[in-house]
């Protein structure tokens, strides 16, 4: 049953540049271009593209904000343009970058003020509250106005106030944006349990490959406003030949790049080396087998850039391999 | 697949339930609350409140004494008596003043396209309009209502009109058609900020420009500018037509008589053409990036 579906959607803008004193260009954007996918209820998805890929333009036409130039979109069985008012009950949203909370406001009176516009009922309403403030460990922020809040603090008030009326479908846009490591691991095992209880659909854009490995079991990649892969994540990884890169820091600094099997060195800085492996492989033997023969202080792993990923896809440059590393 | 809205999961099923609730109702319902909110937050500072509300009414209780002085040096102006201008006046004023209150707030659309904070608004499941008139909703803009309620009183006590039924009811019509053609002018201006960002200006010459205007009679300014106020923007439906009939005074332009009447219908056509300019104002939002 999809309960999201879209089918040759596209969205294009005017953008008007000054060119010279007076003279101003007009020009056409498509920021969504024959965008077309389903998403079927209770999964949880994975959005992710370079910037400007038309991932917020495509979840800003879900929820009705946009209006598409051509194409059709059906969410939970409406047009969300033309039946808005209507799906805003079914649906929630959480924006990165933007609350969805009265600013002025302390956390209380906006959930007090969301459960009666919403008109949601008084034994749902202390149920979900109870359960987003026990999780997202609200507490001792509900008299706080929501201006005073830290941005983790933040988002996580949003996220409870997008789950309050139990939407259907919950779209969130970078919702791990600029939290720290503390507040990205609460918020994911959130989602995770909201998924997995109730059966939330959740369609999330993100710039962060730990938010989807961690929660989604499918990955869409959009690139120039149409989808370029749709699949697991070890299937996009395993597209590009796509990989981690392994930093580690020698007591000393050594000569000689570290040789190790299944992995190779890219990159070398005094008593610093970073080490490019397949990201499907596992990091632990590769770590035991340096520090068997080398006096390592220091090491950290990194995913790859979802940049990079996408690169690879398109055959990938090997340039780029250095950029990624230093970047 | 999305037509079928029944036969797969209950849990699915048990959001098809929803009642539907009317458009009206709800926009409504949104309004009061979100306008509630506001209240209650700036009532947290009462002595603000009343400083600023009994300020508002001080200020402009002010144009009028700039009438009252005119009158000192004449007895009539365009053919009008002072108290017959007073009543221009405290309906020109009432009707803005309570169009303002309503939905004023639309004033500050502009900046909220411009930083695309519309889209938290267009997520909730209420009419955009109700909850962005509804936004930052000020109590405080009641001090120009109450001070054009007085000097309007006045002028009815000094004009002793012989109160018939028609006349009673059109007295009634005037001040809700008022309202309605002014706050139609606020919607009409908002949703032009929907494509120009700065357009509230625009918008401020015909609300406070034209309210200006029908403080003053029709006879003083000239028959181009009276005309436009009927056929173009129709303010002059808000007080001067149903003036001549309810004050008895002749009408310096001609236009036909049922005109003095027509105000709802007039109201009727405001609105009509401002929902339309919202919705399309609502249809192009382009958001912003990210």
């Amino acid at each position: 049953m999809a309960i999201i579906e879209v089918e040759d959607v596209a969205r294009t803008f005017t953008v008007r540049r000054k060119v010279g004193r007076l003279k101003r260009e007009r020009s056409e954007v498509r920021a969504v271009d024959g965008l077309s996918f389903e998403v079927v209820a209770g999964e949880m998805v994975g959005y992710i593209g370079p910037n400007g890929a038309g991932k917020s333009t495509t979840i800003k036409m879900l929820t009705g904000i946009l209006v598409p130039s051509e194409g059709r979109l059906r969410v939970a069985g409406a047009d969300p343009s033309r039946e808005r008012v209507r799906l805003a009950r079914r649906i929630g949203v959480v924006f990165g970058q933007r609350t969805t909370l009265w600013w002025d406001l302390p956390l209380r009176d906006s959930y007090e003020l969301a459960r009666r516009i919403y008109r949601i009922e008084d034994a749902r309403y202390r149920h979900n509250l109870d359960r987003c403030i026990e999780l997202l460990e609200l507490g001792p922020l509900l008299g706080v106005p929501v201006r005073q809040l830290s941005l983790g603090q933040r988002m996580r008030g949003d996220i409870a106030a997008a789950l309050l009326h139990d939407p259907e479908v919950l779209y969130l846009d970078e919702p791990t944006i600029g939290l720290d490591v503390i507040s990205k691991n609460r918020v994911r095992e959130f989602l995770a349990e909201i998924n997995a209880e109730a059966g939330t659909t959740v369609l999330l854009t993100t710039h962060d490959l730990t938010d989807i490995e961690r929660l989604c079991s499918r990955v869409m990649v959009i690139d120039h406003g149409r989808v370029v892969y749709d699949g697991s994540l070890e299937g996009l990884h395993g597209i590009g030949g796509s990989e981690r890169t392994l930093v580690v820091d020698l007591a000393t600094p050594q000569p000689d790049p570290i040789t190790v099997p299944g992995a190779r060195v890219v990159r070398m800085e005094g008593p610093r080396q970073w080490l490019a492996f397949p990201s499907a492989d596992s990091a632990a033997p590769l770590v035991a087998a340096i520090a068997a023969r080398y006096p390592l202080v220091d090491l950290s792993v990194k995913e790859p850039a979802i940049e990079d990923v996408i690169a690879r896809m398109y055959g990938g440059e090997v340039g780029r391999e250095m950029e990624a590393v230093s970047g | 697949m999305a037509e079928s809205t029944s036969g797969h999961s209950a849990r699915y099923s048990r959001y098809s339930r929803y009642p539907r609730y009317g458009r009206v109702e709800e926009a409504l319902r949104a309004y009061r609350l979100i306008a509630g909110m506001w209240l209650r937050a700036s009532l947290a500072y009462r002595a603000s409140f009343w400083i600023t509300t009994v300020g508002n009414g001080v200020t402009s209780l002010l144009d009028f004494v700039v009438i009252a002085v005119m009158f000192q040096h004449t007895t009539v102006l365009g053919g009008w008596t002072l108290p017959q201008v007073a009543f221009l006046y405290g309906t020109s004023g009432l009707t803005l003043g309570l169009a303002d209150l309503l939905v004023g707030s639309l004033d500050q659309l502009g900046q909220r396209v411009r930083d695309g904070s519309v889209d938290t608004v267009l997520v909730r499941p209420a009419a955009a309009l109700a909850q962005l008139g509804a936004d930052r909703f000020a109590l405080r803009r009641a001090g120009r209502v109450v001070q054009n309620l007085l000097v309007l009183g006045w002028s009815l006590l000094e004009l002793r009109l012989d109160w018939t039924l028609p006349k009673l009811l059109v007295m009634a019509v005037l001040v809700v058609c008022g309202t309605v053609i002014f706050g139609s002018v606020f919607v009409a201006g908002a949703a032009f900020q929907f494509f120009a960002t700065d357009a509230a200006e625009v918008q401020n010459s015909v609300t406070y420009g034209g309210a200006t205007m029908l403080q003053y009679p029709p006879s003083v300014f000239a028959r181009d500018l009276v005309r436009g106020a009927v056929y173009g923007i129709p303010l002059a439906f808000v007080n001067w037509l149903p003036a001549l009939y309810l004050l008895g005074v002749p009408d310096p332009v001609g236009v036909p008589g049922w005109f003095r009447f027509a105000s709802p219908l007039a109201a009727l056509l405001c609105a009509t053409a401002a929902g339309l300019a919202w919705r399309a104002g609502i249809r192009s939002y382009r958001s912003t990036g990210s």
